[in-house]
């Protein structure tokens, strides 16, 4: 379980967001919204603390991840799978190698052990054919799927996917969110999605977090989200419903 | 004034975080391999350039200004051999080198830096400084050395070579001027720099290179900062070496 406590940023003069507090129960995958600009992924670089706020605390499992020392602290966020929003896969090395890169430095696992895991990583997201291929030879979506192998490779507990579908034509960004459900029910893994594509966190999410005006503005369930009449949520809800559908249609069936 | 306060603070931090995690070893043995390839083996050829030229010109140069009856041309022999061992053969390899590898190590780190790189090594439980950071600088450190004997080595062949070409200086003369002032002292100065440079500029570029933001252009004003400033840092270091070991 995933507590986040009166967390408050501050990037000198300017307030990201304060006393942000919600819970993410295990198993659970809560997708958390808001405009452009607003601090969704300095939240989510909060969560496994690659960034420490000025206020609050991060609680994984009962263990405040920012009290942890530095060894601790790398041990927690092995727990952690991420996705970030560029991929972020490494230049030097190609497709098999990126993820087979945790394995070879936090496992002991033979040669054959490390190929046949990543294979089957790969064969996960859909791309076994594509082991061989550098990281520039692949398109954005393909780049998304094997940072997506590789974050799973060590079987996180948690998932944390940074504009998991940015960029990304329609197909592709069903393919990701199917991805992210099967990741969600085959290993039981506990998911932050942020993102502001309202199609994606009404595909994957149980839960929703809407960042407003440097606060938590709302968040409860999907079903709460459907019956909400909360002003700024619901606009952010039918802009974004316009991007994704024809203005006829949208607001209608979501 | 603060903000120099502040940029010396966080790259005495980030040395001493490197320091403090260089005994894990097995985080950057792979890595460490590969640089010693990237900053010596794939050097070697820019510094051999350097080195023929510097001797080269340097002995052409001499002996065009001790065209005077009384000073025997094995003197240009002594001359040329010295300078290259005490000064030329490490600085002018180092200015290259903070060309070259300084400005490949700051534009790999700050790209990785600005794609998230960085940070999906520290999200995975790597120690990014102990990964990316201890095995450049000590590819500095091995490195330079090496690189500062292939330039003295190229430098004095390509002194001698140019002084037979031209016929300012006979190769036997050359030899003998080279053999009669050479001191051993010279080369360990010529080492110790050569040490000094190699971590000046390896741990100038990582730091700029660590800490790049805002994008490309970010990026290419940490590469542009990490290669001007080694260069301004090896001619610092050079100097104050000089007042202190001569």
């Amino acid at each position: 379980m995933i507590e986040i406590r009166n967390l408050t940023k501050r990037f000198d003069d300017l307030t990201v967001w304060e006393d942000v507090s919600f819970t993410i129960d295990d198993g659970e995958t809560i997708g958390i919204i808001g405009r452009s600009g607003c601090g969704k992924s300095v939240l989510m670089k909060h969560i496994n603390a690659l960034m420490t706020p000025d206020k609050g605390e991060v609680l994984i499992d009962g263990i405040n991840i920012y009290e942890q020392d530095y060894v601790s602290l790398r041990k927690m966020r092995q727990r952690f799978g991420v996705l970030f929003q560029g991929s972020a896969l490494f230049d030097s090395i190609n497709t098999f190698e990126n993820v087979a890169f945790p394995l070879r430095y936090f496992t002991r696992m033979k040669e054959k052990e490390i190929r046949e895991s990543v294979l089957e990583a790969l064969e996960t997201v859909g791309l076994e054919e594509a082991a061989d291929k550098g990281t520039s030879e692949l398109s954005g979506g393909m780049r998304k799927r094997v940072a997506l192998a590789r974050a799973i490779i060590l079987k996180p507990n948690y998932m944390m996917y940074d504009e998991p579908t940015s960029g990304l034509d329609p197909e592709t960004s069903d393919e990701i969110n199917r991805l992210i459900i099967q990741m969600s029910e085959s290993l039981h893994i506990t998911s932050v999605v942020i993102t502001h594509d309202m199609h994606s966190v009404l595909e994957v999410a149980d839960k929703v977090a809407f960042l407003d005006q440097q606060r938590l503005s709302w968040h409860g369930t999907i079903e709460d989200l459907r019956r909400s009449d909360h002003r700024e949520l619901m606009r952010f809800v039918t802009a974004s419903e316009y991007q994704v559908r024809t203005p006829k249609t949208a607001g209608r069936d979501w | 004034m603060i903000y120099a306060l502040q940029e010396v603070g966080r790259y005495s931090t980030l040395l001493y975080q490197a320091l403090r995690s260089s005994v894990e070893v097995d985080t950057y043995r792979r890595n460490l391999l590969h640089e010693l390839v990237k900053v010596g083996y794939d050097s070697i050829g820019i510094i051999i350039l350097t080195g023929v030229f510097t001797g080269a010109v340097l002995t052409i140069q001499t002996a065009y200004q001790l065209k005077v009856p009384f000073i025997p041309v094995s003197t240009i022999g002594s001359i040329v051999s010295e300078s290259i061992l005490i000064e030329l053969a490490a600085v002018i390899s180092s200015l290259v080198l903070a060309g070259k590898v300084g400005a490949r190590i700051a534009t790999e780190l700050g790209t990785m830096k600005v794609s998230e790189q960085v940070d999906a090594l520290e999200s995975m439980g790597f120690n990014s400084v102990t990964y990316l950071v201890v095995p450049r600088v000590l590819s500095g450190l091995f490195m330079f050395p090496v690189l500062y004997v292939v330039a003295a080595v190229f430098g004095i062949g390509g002194g001698l070579v140019a002084g037979m070409l031209t016929g300012a200086v006979p190769a036997s003369d050359f030899i003998t001027g080279a053999q009669s002032f050479f001191a051993p002292w010279n080369v360990v100065f010529g080492f110790v720099k050569s040490f000094v440079f190699g971590f000046v500029i390896t741990s100038v570029a990582c730091y700029k290179g660590y800490y790049a933001s805002g994008g490309a252009e970010g990026v290419g004003k940490s590469t542009t900062q990490a290669t001007v400033l080694g260069c301004i840092y090896v001619l610092l270091a050079d100097f104050m070496l000089a007042a202190l070991l001569l």
